[in-house]
Order: C-alpha cells, then structure tokens, then sequence
C-alpha cells in the first residue's frame, strides 16, 4: 500500500514528507511502546502511535520505518518534525484513536508483518 | 565522539552516554548507523547493529549513571562494546528474561521499560557477552559477522 494510501484512508493530515507519499509499505504497526516497537517490527511499516516525543524518530529510523501516524490528532513538535526531515520519514496526524486508525488500515488489505 | 582509523582498517568510534538525557538518547546510535551505511554495508546488517545500539544505548541512559559506548569495525565484523560506572545489574540472567524490568516511570512514560532490552539485543546479534558487578557497573559486548550476510 503506497503511504498516499494510508493518508487517505485515515483521513490524515500530513506534517512532512510529501516527496515519499508514493513509497510502498507492506506492514503496519500500533503501539505507544517502543520496546515493542523495537523488537518485532519489519522495515517498510507504517507505524502509529499516541506517542509523541523523540524517541519515535529514533525508533522508527533504527528500524528503516517509512511513516509513522499520530493519532487522537497529536502535533508533532518543530524538533521531531526535524528529526523526521533528517532522516526522510513521513509523517501524518490523523484524528481517529489508534484502534480505529488501525481498524481501517487492516480494512484497507495492510497486515502486521510479524510471523 | 572520537574517531580513529588503524592500517588493518579498523574504525574505531567512542561516544559518552550521559544519564537520564532523554533528549540526546539515541544520537550515538543515530550516528553509528550512519557511519554503517556509509561504508556500504548490508542494510539487513546495518539495522540489526543500528537496534542493538539503540536499545544498550537506551538502557544506559534509563539505568545507568553513565558511560561509554564504542564500536569497532573491520571487514569481518562489527563490534559494540559498552561499558557504564553503574550501578550493575543484580540478575544479569533475570534481565535477559523478556518482560523484566526495573525502569522507571518516566522511562515508561516515553515508551520504554518493556523489559524487552536485552532481549533484543541478543536477537539481534551474532555473539553477547554481558558482565556486571553491583556497585561497578556493566559492561556489553556485541558481535555482529559481516560475511556471513554477504
């Protein structure tokens, strides 16, 4: 699924990255626990979550992680979008909670990508 | 950080870890990874050495009064050492069970101290070695085979 898919599905807004929005994903991911995160997501994922801070950068670039979602309409601040910048990930807000968010992505045909 | 670079191609790069800075936490291994990529190698490689940093990183800045993490690297393999001045891990066999943790709040907060750490870090690595003493410190050595990817 192209991460353009992903935005309009989710009805999403996007807050950077419009030059990867044709970028396939073939996974995705919710979780506000990076740990998780960490341990058991494939690259090429879209990742939501209600976390907003550093650390999901940091997260999502050590795992190669194209898009990530803020739900519940969560703004990044200026010093992650940059961190996104730098490290070219998409990022979109979208006002569904995370259950939701991910209810119409699996609706869409995206999977969790863990065996 | 400092960088050095012996005749036998070893790269070698040391950077301090400041405890409970949760706002620099991960530039060590955001750097690490892209040095990794850089010279060329694998990506399926590069993201495995670029977690297992993360995640020792993390864990000193959580747990640690502080410390070093270095990473060696030379046409076989990539090597990560990390050593802090404490406080140690009591159960060092405790602490590689999944789901074991003795984080704080405000590291839970920020999405970590799941207990899945160490763990992840020997997943992803081809040798770890852990030592600790309570009261010195710890020190971790991970592996990563370069050829065996290709």
């Amino acid at each position: 699924m192209k991460i353009r898919t992903v935005k309009e599905l989710l009805d999403a807004r996007l807050i950077v990255g419009e030059a990867f929005l044709d970028q396939e994903v073939v996974s995705a991911c919710g979780s506000d626990l990076m740990s998780d995160v960490l341990a058991f997501v494939k690259e090429q994922t879209v990742l939501l979550t209600g976390l907003n801070n550093p650390q999901v950068i940091r997260t999502a670039e050590m795992l190669d992680v194209s898009a990530i979602v803020f739900v519940r309409g969560k703004q990044p601040t200026p010093d992650i979008i940059e961190m996104a910048v730098e490290q070219d990930i998409v990022l979109l807000s979208t006002d569904d909670t995370l259950f939701e968010a991910c209810g119409k992505l699996y609706q869409g045909g995206l999977r969790g990508g863990v065996k | 950080m400092t960088q050095e670079t012996k005749e036998n191609l070893v790269i070698t790069q040391t950077y301090d870890i400041e405890a409970g800075n949760f706002t620099k936490a991960g530039e060590a291994a955001s750097n690490i990874k892209r040095l990794l990529r850089q010279l060329g190698i694998d990506a399926k490689i590069v993201r495995r050495v670029s977690i297992a940093v993360y995640e020792a990183e993390m864990n000193m800045v959580i747990h640690s009064v502080g410390g070093t993490l270095k990473i060696e690297i030379n046409p076989d393999e990539i090597v990560f050492k990390s050593q802090d001045s404490g406080p140690g891990i009591e159960d060092v066999e405790l602490a590689m069970k999944e789901g074991y943790s003795t984080a704080t709040d405000l590291a839970r907060e920020l999405g970590f101290g799941a207990g899945m750490g160490l763990p992840n870090i020997k997943r992803c690595s081809d040798h770890l070695i852990i030592q600790s003493e309570v009261g010195e410190g710890t020190y971790l050595e991970a592996k990563f085979i370069i050829s065996k990817e290709g």
